[in-house]
């Protein structure tokens, strides 16, 4: 620990010391233990403007640490009513209040437990934290029995534990993985969210973005010209790296496809480097497409604010394919943005029966999986591409990366994509390596920092929670020598950066369409010496 | 909200420091919020910077990318760090009275 740094930064935190985690629970029953709210652990609330923006109630100033919280006066009704509410509209919720048995396989799958050893961070524990309201006021046991039902009265400090609690929450689903109910903690986080919301309880890092991608079309609030300057960038890049001039068309009306990425990939190292392996990719294949500067982010942070928020949200992906008349849509590498695709887009803002099922113009593969969504996954159409050799790869320009696959928490858990990364790895690179098998695939470990918990001021929260990953990721590196990190999800690219540079410096973190570039033969390149990075390729970039 | 003294005025931060009305930002407002980031002096290549970023914003209503940053100012990386301890985003952006960026980055 320097003595300058501050709760927002890693260097405040000493590594040996975050490191030993006590997973002992203390002697007092959870109920008796108020919540410590501690800088480092907890998200600044949602600023005045930004719920103005979104028509979100109760903007006010407000502070975790303050003691008044300026909750509108019937906030209790309120929260009753929301959950009495969400508790007829959504069976799913209903059932995951009712069937839990407390069996306890949850309790230590959760990596902010693992990593941070507090018990209300067990999932069992953190969705007590609203079952046993829900106990007390809508059922019979607990509205006679109280306590002895698991019931509990709804008071404010409750409502600052759900506060603090299912901010600590990134809705990964790991723990749900070994539920033998198969109840979804992370749709108990989302609900406890959503009433938060009702009491205008809610972070910035949430709705800052929520409110950009309603105002943008993405969350960083890139304007149509920034979005055009941004692409010609990468295409300078994309020339200097490999001598081919590539085209990025933007709003391209009548094109084939439409190319939906996490804006993310405009903005933030490394995940611009990927969104260059996707213009380099398409080009090559000469693929119709065009990027949407009102489709301008696939990511979409309404999932962590509400069902009501994420279908505001989303709606511009299907209104703008149809505006350009495009046939189908292809997505980029996003984690939770594939959640709201592949689950929730198709029976919001759809049919989308004005479009065609996904079909690849080079291989003539029609993604029959994608009949109803209309939209397939990246790695899916690349996949076919190379499973149909339509790539000319050099896997020898990856030489230099010994690389492990990182399986982002929703496209491996909500949608079941665990091959087509892998053999796109194993087809560019000739060194992959997997981690161990119950941190990979449904069993992956979260980034720490996913559902909106990305920023610095809870720094704590993600070292610790990125902690059993990058063990893992340790575990490779000094088996394997594994240098890089790869990761479809630009979540995942900016945080588990911070995660590395923390616990594993040695490697680094990429993307999947960064190294299937750095592996393509381009037609009309020049030698390529240098990567998407403009540092030394294959054996001569070797250590 | 936290305040921020400069001159006679006072200024909106947030908890990081951050002006929150950034068309309020001048050369003054600059000096006085590069004080916070452990700059005493504002020399010329720091003006450099937060010029560029200043510049960018009004065009593009956002922060740059830190590469672009990089490639029209001729500074790598760790010398923008040496300039600005905190980094482009938390310390060169705050001074030039930029917005933090957020989402997924």
């Amino acid at each position: 620990m320097t003595s300058e740094a501050k709760p927002d930064q890693m260097a405040y935190y000493d590594r040996e010391k975050l490191g030993q985690v006590d997973l002992r629970p203390g002697g007092a029953d959870w109920m008796d233990v108020p919540v410590n709210m501690r800088p480092g652990s907890f998200i600044y609330p949602a600023k005045e403007k930004h719920l103005q923006y979104f028509g979100l109630p109760n903007p006010r100033q407000w502070f975790p640490t303050d003691p008044d919280w300026k909750l509108p006066a019937n906030w209790k009704e309120i929260i009753i009513e929301g959950m009495r509410e969400r508790l007829s509209k959504y069976r799913s919720f209903q059932v995951f209040m009712d069937i839990c048995v407390r069996c306890g396989a949850c309790a230590d799958k959760c990596h902010f437990f693992i990593g941070g050893g507090d018990p209300r961070n067990m999932p069992v524990l953190r969705a007590e934290l609203l079952r046993s309201i829900y106990r007390r006021e809508f059922t019979q046991a607990g509205k006679i029995l109280g306590r002895l039902a698991g019931g509990r009265e709804l008071t404010v400090d409750v409502i600052k534990e759900w506060f603090y609690y299912f901010y600590q929450c990134t809705e990964c689903r790991r723990c749900s993985v070994f539920c033998p109910y198969g109840i979804d903690t992370a749709e108990i986080t989302m609900m406890g969210r959503e009433l938060l919301h009702l009491l205008g309880v809610n972070v910035n890092w949430i709705m800052e973005p929520v409110a950009n991608c309603f105002r943008t079309g993405n969350h960083l609030g890139i304007q149509p010209h920034g979005l055009r300057d941004t692409l010609d960038f990468f295409a300078d890049d994309i020339e200097e790296a490999t001598g081919v001039r590539v085209e990025a068309p933007l709003n391209r009306k009548g094109a084939e496809v439409l190319f939906v990425t996490p804006s993310g990939d405009f903005l933030a190292d490394p995940g611009t480097y990927t969104c260059m392996g996707y213009m380099c990719l398409f080009h090559e294949i000469g693929l119709d497409y065009t990027f949407s500067t009102y489709a301008s982010d696939g990511g979409n942070f309404g999932l962590f604010t509400s069902h009501e928020a994420m279908k505001r949200l989303n709606a511009k992906i299907y209104a703008e394919a149809r505006r350009l008349g495009v046939k189908w849509i292809l997505g980029g590498e996003c984690g939770h943005m594939w959640r709201v695709l592949n689950q929730y887009m198709d029976t919001m803002n759809g049919p989308a029966d004005f479009l065609q099922v996904p079909t690849s113009p080079l291989t003539g593969t029609r993604f029959e999986h994608a009949r109803s969504t209309k939209m397939i996954h990246i790695t899916e159409f690349t996949a076919d591409l190379i499973k149909h050799g339509k790539l000319n790869l050099d896997p020898s320009q990856n030489d230099h990366v010994r690389v492990t696959f990182h399986d982002s928490c929703n496209p491996a858990r909500a949608m079941g994509i665990f091959e087509e990364p892998r053999y796109i790895l194993r087809s560019v690179c000739n060194h992959f390596h997997e981690m161990p098998e119950n941190t990979i695939r449904e069993k992956t470990f979260c980034c720490g920092g996913g559902a909106g918990l990305g920023t610095d001021e809870n720094m704590e929260m993600r070292l610790r929670g990125g902690m059993p990953r990058a063990s893992a990721v340790r575990h490779v590196h000094e088996k394997h020598g594994v240098n890089h990190l790869a990761a479809m999800c630009a979540i995942d690219r900016a945080t588990l950066s911070t995660v590395c540079e923390y616990w594993v410096p040695e490697v680094r973190v990429t993307g999947i369409h960064e190294l299937v570039t750095n592996a393509l033969v381009m037609k009309g390149q020049k030698k390529r010496e240098v990567n998407l990075r403009l540092e030394p390729i294959g054996a001569q970039a070797e250590e | 909200m936290p305040e921020f003294k400069v001159g006679d005025r006072v200024l909106d931060i947030d908890e990081d420091g951050f002006i929150q009305k950034p068309e309020v930002w001048d050369e003054e407002v600059a000096k006085a919020l590069s004080k916070t980031e452990g700059v005493e002096q504002m020399s010329e290549n720091h003006w450099k910077l937060v010029n560029y970023l200043r510049q960018y914003y009004l065009e593009y209503g956002v922060a740059p990318m830190i590469r672009k940053l990089c490639k029209a100012t001729g500074f790598k990386l760790n010398e923008i760090y040496e300039l600005f301890p905190s980094g482009p985003a938390k310390g060169a952006c705050k001074v030039a009275g930029l917005p933090k960026p957020t989402g997924c980055v």
